[in-house]
């Protein structure tokens, strides 16, 4: 009971804050978040939702294959109505699956590079010196590399170091890998200014006269105040990263075929472009755009409802 | 008179009556100034002391025609030398601003742009309002930096703000507010930013140019002891409104506002030393809170009923004019319940 | 000072220097040597247990720097600061140092900045207590959380909210019952109502003189403001550049001031008694304490200095109960005036 009415309690205070509210009076945001969430909705319940299951051999038909959207044309079949590729993989299911793949791989990129990133900041605000000139020069260093070419570089590595099996079975790791360590540097520098503006206040010079650890101010006092703009790096950065895994996986050194996320999907359709099938890349290319274009507007919308300044 | 003027022989250079600043939020328009009205005479100083968030500070930019949006004055009017200038759109409002009034923050920092040296600024000022050419323009910038006290103003004409200290920064703004001989100065807080030997300097300066060029100031400030040494007359806010206002002699003596005399009593002067200051309890409302009746009641310890019910308006005080039942014909009414009323 | 008993808290030969140089490249491609700036620069001062001794200075004078000495935020440069016969300075086991750690607490100048506000207010106060271990279990700890909220005239309910739904007034109560959350003997109080309104002040200081009585609290007062210092001190030691110039009870302090700057300190009190007295201005600003003046660092603003002010640093020389480094008063050029304050209101 005491539960409930708490929960009650926190409901009526985030329908009554002042973020609530920003978003209400925003459409643009709120078409944004419906959409995004259809997208998720629609990545995490494809194996309840999708047709057919595209990466399982023993269900494909070659004689299925290179059918056109029913919309389009009449020789579509209601079964595939997206179309089919050449090896007869259903469009639709296939983005399904390709999706759920894109936002893991997102999703989790982001949080390595969140992880990474934060310590990094708070460790070099916290206690400069040395360390934060050492962390800050490597930070420097990379910011010269493009994101892509890190996460290139970073790929080329492991590819060079283990086998290729072994590399296909453990892709989606090196991959999350990958652009997680090409995008730790924004938040590092990020939190580490906002670390240098909190450590100097006197909440923070409190905890030290009671004789707190660093380590615990900075987890308990530090890092709470300096997660928002964060946060914000953080949502924006989901669409850039399912962007660059988008990318490495078109050059083909991504996610590979056996297991397609959206970019791998664009890739295997684009050879196909040629010869007219067209709807093998387009289907795939829109959910991306409307999925990345979504989750930027809710960044943006984040950003400036967070930012005192700009209300 | 019954404003209670010490220079009352001609008509008021500033006239503010009714004065109403709203704030409209989504939970509701707040009012942050309430039915304020009051007159400066050219040549005087009328202090306004309040403390943070009673609205003297939105006064006085509302006086100059700067409130920060959604902040937007909603009633009554401001006249200067007997014009309208709350109504004037934008870029008619910015000539008088120029030509007419000067303006002092608190940070002197945000008056200056670190960009330019103080020179420039000062001459731009100058030539923005006045037709004087460049030659003209550059010797009155320079009178002027020595007339408030810069030394080596030659030399320093051409210096930036950061190479000021914070006092010589004040004196810098007040030369600027100075450009264009405007009849009346708003100066926001001038003095709270500076050390208290730097303070009484400038206290100096603000009153002798008043003398000197019969300049009439705003003195908005939550310090009573400025108020004391520079006004003429004082106003005292509450909650958006005026509590009291008269001679500064007559509300810094004989305070005829239970808030007013509460306020005088809890600044610690020299001379006696008691085991406790006197205080007044609790803190004022948020302009979401503001109680019913007067805003003071639930502070005041000569409350009575009609203090809940019924909003005072200004009344004669002796020589001021207070906000308070207490001199009303008809007083305060019963005493509220559960409370002793005060002989 | 009684001889025999060592002070309470003793302060001796405090020196803390800021190094505020510009980065190595920058001072080899511009030539320039080390800037340091000696935010304190030699103090020495002893508190008695129970009493409350004020440091009163304009900004840069180094009183704050003091303070965060005295609480360990900075390491002293040279000089000790023992407190009830321990020196804080000196390195020791961790129980030993939470435990006189736990005695000394500080109570800091702005109080929107100085509790976390992400952070409810119980669990503020209940920070210290959790620390230091202080509760046996969580109803000791709502028990204790509660009477220190009371103590500060708030509510129990009041540890339930954010430090953003209370007033500057009340937060500044907040971080008080923080303080006391320990249960210290000693408390450093930085500028604990110069960011309040008037009438809050007084709430506060009356507050503060409460909880000194109770609890037998000995305070070291930092402040730049005379009159607040005026009621609230036992004695009172003037700062200029970094150094004392002045020290003295309270009463021989404002009554018969000698050093000229504390002079000139207690003109620029306004005068809220309307005697007619002119607010004398002084001539000038505080110079940088990086390249202070020789001698004396007063002597350029102030009028009775000659050749040896500018040569030579007066040492502080007890006098009246107190203590004053000035060549003037030594020499006894300077004579020392009784001043009277209008008493009534």
């Amino acid at each position: 009971m005491a539960s409930r009415t708490a929960f009650a309690q926190w409901l009526h205070h985030a329908a009554d804050s002042d973020i609530w509210w920003s978003f209400k009076s925003s459409a643009t945001t709120v078409v944004a978040a419906v959409v995004t969430f259809l997208i998720i909705a629609m990545a995490f319940l494809a194996p309840v939702l999708a047709p057919h299951t595209p990466f399982d051999p023993g269900t494909l038909s070659l004689s299925d294959g290179l059918k056109p959207p029913v919309l389009v044309s009449p020789d579509g079949d209601w079964s595939f109505p997206l179309g089919t590729d050449d090896q007869g993989r259903d469009v639709l299911s296939s983005i399904m699956y390709g999706t759920r793949l894109s936002l893991i791989v997102g999703f989790a990129s982001v949080v390595v590079a969140l992880v990474l990133g934060i310590a990094a900041g708070l460790i070099s605000g916290y206690f400069g010196g040395s360390i934060d000139a050492v962390i800050m020069r490597i930070a420097d260093v990379q910011l010269t590399f493009p994101a892509i070419l890190v996460a290139l570089l970073i790929d080329g590595l492991v590819r060079g170091l283990i086998s290729s099996e072994r590399h296909d079975e453990i892709a989606t790791f090196v991959i999350i890998g990958a652009i997680g360590l090409s995008f730790w540097v924004q938040y590092a520098r990020t939190v580490r200014g906002s670390v240098l503006v909190e450590k100097n206040k006197e909440y923070v010079q409190a905890a030290r006269v009671i004789g707190l650890s660093p380590a615990v101010i900075m987890v308990r006092h530090v890092l709470p105040n300096v997660t928002g703009p964060v946060l914000v790096i953080a949502t924006i950065n989901l669409g850039l990263a399912i962007i660059t895994e988008a990318t490495l996986s078109f050059l083909g050194v991504g996610l590979p075929s056996t297991q397609p996320s959206l970019g791998t999907l664009i890739r295997l359709g684009n050879d196909l472009l040629q010869s007219g099938e067209w709807w093998i890349v387009v289907f795939p290319g829109i959910t991306l755009a409307a999925l990345v274009l979504a989750v930027n507007l809710l960044g943006d919308w984040l950003r400036d409802a967070l930012n005192p300044k700009l209300r | 008179m019954a404003t209670g003027r010490s220079v009352s022989n001609n008509a008021p250079l500033l006239e503010v009556r009714h004065l109403r600043v709203e704030f409209p939020t989504r939970r509701g328009t707040l009012l942050a100034v309430d039915d304020v009205s009051f007159e400066i005479a050219a040549g005087e100083v009328l202090g306004v002391v309040g403390e943070s968030g009673a609205g003297k500070s939105l006064t006085g930019n509302a006086i100059i025609g700067l409130l920060e949006p959604p902040g937007r004055v909603a009633g009554g009017e401001i006249r200067l030398e007997g014009r309208r200038i709350d109504t004037l759109p934008y870029e008619e409002m910015r000539k008088v601003r120029g030509a007419m009034m000067g303006a002092i923050f608190q940070d002197p920092l945000t008056c200056l742009n670190p960009l330019y040296s103080i020179g420039r600024q000062l001459v731009e000022t100058i030539q923005t309002h006045l037709p004087l050419p460049a030659g003209q323009a550059r010797k009155r910038a320079i009178d002027l930096l020595k007339e408030v006290g810069i030394p080596g103003a030659e030399q320093r004409f051409d210096h930036y703000p950061h190479q000021f200290s914070g006092g010589m920064r004040q004196r810098v703004v007040i030369a600027l507010a100075l450009c264009a001989g405007p009849k009346l100065i708003v100066a926001d807080e001038p003095t709270t930013a500076l050390d208290v030997s730097i303070q009484a300097q400038v206290i100096a300066l603000l009153k002798r140019l008043c003398r000197e060029h019969g300049t009439a100031v705003m003195l908005v400030t939550h310090d009573m002891g400025v108020i004391a040494e520079t006004a003429d007359r004082v106003a005292v806010m509450y909650a958006g409104r005026v509590a009291e206002i008269g001679p500064v002699r007559e509300v810094i003596k004989q305070a005829k506002h239970p808030y007013t005399k509460g306020l005088m009593g809890s600044i610690p002067s020299l001379g006696h030393r008691a085991d406790r200051l006197t205080q007044i309890d609790g803190a004022m409302p948020r302009l979401t809170e503001i109680p019913k009746g007067c805003a003071f009641n639930p502070r005041c310890g000569q409350r009575g009923l009609r203090c809940l019910v019924e909003r005072p308006n200004l009344m004669t005080a002796g020589g001021s004019l207070a906000a308070c039942w207490l001199h009303d014909r008809q007083g305060v009414g019963g005493a509220v319940a559960g409370e002793l009323a005060d002989a | 000072m009684p001889d025999g008993t060592p002070p309470f808290v003793h302060i001796e030969g405090l020196k803390r220097h800021f190094d505020v140089s510009p980065p190595w490249l920058v001072r080899l491609l511009e030539r320039r040597g080390r800037q340091i700036v000696q935010a304190v620069d030699g103090i020495d001062i002893d508190i008695a247990k129970g009493e409350t001794f004020s440091l009163v200075g304009e900004s840069g004078c180094g009183k704050s720097t003091v303070a965060r000495l005295v609480v360990g935020l900075y390491g002293p440069t040279a000089g000790h600061i023992t407190f009830d016969g321990n020196d804080i300075g000196q390195r020791r086991g961790r129980t030993q140092t939470s435990a006189l750690r736990r005695r000394l607490q500080m109570i800091f100048q702005d109080p929107y900045a100085s509790l976390n506000p992400r952070w409810r207010v119980f669990d503020i106060i209940a920070e210290p207590i959790r620390a230091f271990g202080l509760a046996v279990d969580k109803a000791d700890l709502e028990k204790q959380v509660g009477d220190l909220l009371r103590q500060v005239r708030l509510t129990p309910a009041d540890g339930r909210k954010y430090p953003h739904e209370f007033s500057g007034g009340q937060r500044q109560r907040v971080s008080i019952a923080r303080a006391l959350a320990s249960r210290p003997e000693f408390l450093v109080c930085d500028e604990p109502t110069s960011a309040l309104d008037v009438s809050v002040q007084a709430q506060i200081l009356n507050l503060m003189m409460d909880l000194q009585r109770r609890f037998g609290l000995t305070y070291l007062f930092i402040s730049h403001n005379l009159a607040v210092v005026y009621h609230i001190s036992t004695r009172v030691g003037v700062m200029y550049l970094g150094r004392l110039v002045e020290q003295a009870p309270t009463d021989t302090l404002f009554k018969r001031p000698k050093h000229p700057y504390t002079r000139m300190l207690l003109d620029t009190i306004p005068d809220l008694d309307l005697t007619g007295r002119q607010r004398v201005p002084v001539a000038g600003e505080v110079p940088s304490p990086i390249n202070p003046p020789s001698g004396c660092s007063f002597h350029p603003r102030c009028p009775f200095a000659n050749e040896r002010c500018k040569r030579e640093r007066p040492q502080l020389l007890p006098i009246e109960g107190g203590a004053v480094a000035c060549h003037a008063i030594e020499e006894k050029r300077l004579t020392i005036e009784e001043r009277s304050y209008a008493n009534a209101r």
